[in-house]
């Protein structure tokens, strides 16, 4: 029998949050963290508004040995991983090493601290260049770091793949379950706001340039008009099913239940986005309908055409507003790599409240047909959820989560699964 | 600065910049002879420190000098003997 993915625990560094609880509380208040960009000075780029994860000092956190050789995201991530092992009540000393591993995502490497080397080396030389360059901008360094200091020695990884990483990075930990690793370290955290990184943004011609915190970033608005970056992401420990009952987990957030992933056809064929049949194939994974669906997060990107795609694909599975649809992401703006796991950790803790966290700012245009949840949260019991997440150049992925009555009545070999 | 000797006070001080601060015991009179490894620096930490003092002191140290100075001392002798080498200019 294959084991089931559960998510013992989750760890969350975002801009409107600190901190699970902190971010649960924010988010349910429609509290955003989005506003003019303080991390360098904005004025002379065309766009100014960033979800900045405000007053981390990595020195308060972290030792220093690991401070000059890491770049911010992979100091958010640290701490993140620290936050996820916690609330799973994880110590990794007391477990197999090579039972556990780490798999994230990452959309563009360390670019802040790629920066500053690369300035020194134009500036000053080739010998002022940091030799912790050679790792610190590195798609996989978050991955590895975390497995370092925590001596997970286990199966692990990176996937690139913009913001649909996020998801795909969750399902290889439940690939990875799977086959027999107890433990999965897992989810994304990107953090680029920097010049380097800003201009990569901008050349993708997605960047709001609104310089109005709360109508910057309006996915399924008639005023939709790109997205507001942001940086953090969230951390999740997912772990075998039998390995979480025989290390005496109390307390699960729910099951990986399914996954699909699809790529769009080429610009221009006349064929259709893929995105719909990745759904499908992730709500066939998880041998659910899509009647038995409560809440779907959606990638929300806020351009137009995307946004089409998108509400069609949502109204061709579920019927025409058959499911309640939200985009906390609105109050954070798109963390790369980040923002789907921080979904999942969103959907997660929605299944935990019954309450669904709204999609801020946003007035729903008339054109789509979907039950969007704007203004304040809804209360609902959700015991399943579909995240949703693409990524620039045509990567369409879906998750599907379902609650589990952990300590509930054991039904035969299925421990307590709904 | 970069005159005269190269100090353990110098190595301390490039170390923590280079490297940062390790958890376990520092570099001072008393730990000498006890190898970077065992101070917590590995291989990386010791290219970085010695690129720093390259460019603070003007000298140049090959990797395999830095890799056969497994110590503070060794490396304080091999930083101080370029240094010496160098003075008459």
């Amino acid at each position: 029998m294959t084991s089931r993915a559960v998510v013992t625990g989750i760890g969350v560094v975002s801009p409107n949050g600190f901190g699970a609880e902190d971010y649960w509380a924010a988010t349910c208040g429609g509290k955003s963290g989005i506003d003019r960009v303080t991390r360098f000075d904005p004025s002379r780029y065309p766009a100014r508004l960033a979800g900045e994860v405000s007053g981390f000092s990595a020195q308060d956190h972290l030792p220093s040995r690991l401070i000059p050789q890491t770049d911010r995201m992979t100091q958010l991530a640290l701490v993140g991983a620290d936050h996820a092992l916690a609330d799973a009540g994880v110590s990794t000393g007391d477990l197999p090493e090579f039972g556990m591993g780490v798999v994230t995502a990452s959309s563009c490497g360390g670019f802040e601290f790629g920066q500053g080397e690369l300035r020194n080396l134009w500036s000053k030389g080739g010998q002022y260049v940091s030799a912790y360059q050679s790792f610190a901008w590195f798609y996989a360094v978050n991955t590895g770091q975390i497995s370092i200091r925590h001596g997970m020695r286990g199966p692990s990884g990176v996937l690139v793949s913009d913001q649909a990483g996020g998801l795909d990075a969750i399902a290889q930990a439940r690939r990875l379950i799977r086959k027999g690793s107890d433990l999965i370290l897992s989810g994304g955290v990107d953090a680029s706001i920097c010049p380097w990184g800003w201009v990569a943004q901008l050349a993708g011609g997605r960047l709001s340039t609104s310089e109005q915190p709360d109508r910057a970033y309006l996915p399924f608005d008639t005023d939709a008009a790109g997205h507001v970056p942001g940086e953090g992401g969230a951390l999740l420990i997912i772990e075998g099913a039998e390995a979480a009952r025989r290390r005496g987990v109390t307390r699960v957030y729910g099951e990986i239940g399914g996954y699909g992933a699809t790529f769009d056809p080429r610009p221009g064929s006349g064929r259709e986005p893929a995105l719909r049949k990745a759904i499908e194939i992730a709500l066939d994974d998880a041998e659910l309908s899509p009647e038995e669906i409560d809440v779907v997060f959606a990638d929300a990107a806020a351009i137009p055409e995307l946004d089409r795609v998108e509400a069609m694909a949502i109204t061709e599975v579920f019927g025409c507003r058959g499911v309640p649809v939200t985009a906390p992401k609105t109050m954070t703006g798109r963390l790369g790599s980040g923002a789907a796991p921080l979904d999942v950790a969103t959907a997660l803790l929605a299944m935990r409240s019954g309450l669904i966290p709204p999609t801020t700012n946003v007035t729903l245009a008339p054109e789509y047909d979907i039950d969007l949840v704007t203004t304040l949260p809804r209360r609902t019991p959700v015991h399943a959820a579909v995240v949703l997440a693409r990524g620039q150049g045509g990567f369409n992925s879906a998750v599907v989560l379902r609650s589990i009555d952990w300590n509930g009545p054991k039904e035969g070999n299925e421990h307590g699964i709904r | 600065m970069a005159s005269g000797e190269f100090t353990i006070e110098d190595l301390r001080r490039i170390l923590h910049e280079a490297a940062g601060e390790s958890d376990g015991a520092d570099v001072d009179v008393g730990t000498m002879d006890t190898e970077f490894i065992d101070l917590g620096y590995e291989s990386l930490a010791l290219l970085e420190t010695g690129g720093r003092i390259e460019r603070e002191f003007g000298i140049t140290l090959d990797d395999s000098t830095l890799f056969e100075s497994p110590t503070p001392r060794a490396l304080i002798e091999a930083v101080n003997a370029r240094l010496t080498v160098r003075e008459p200019s």
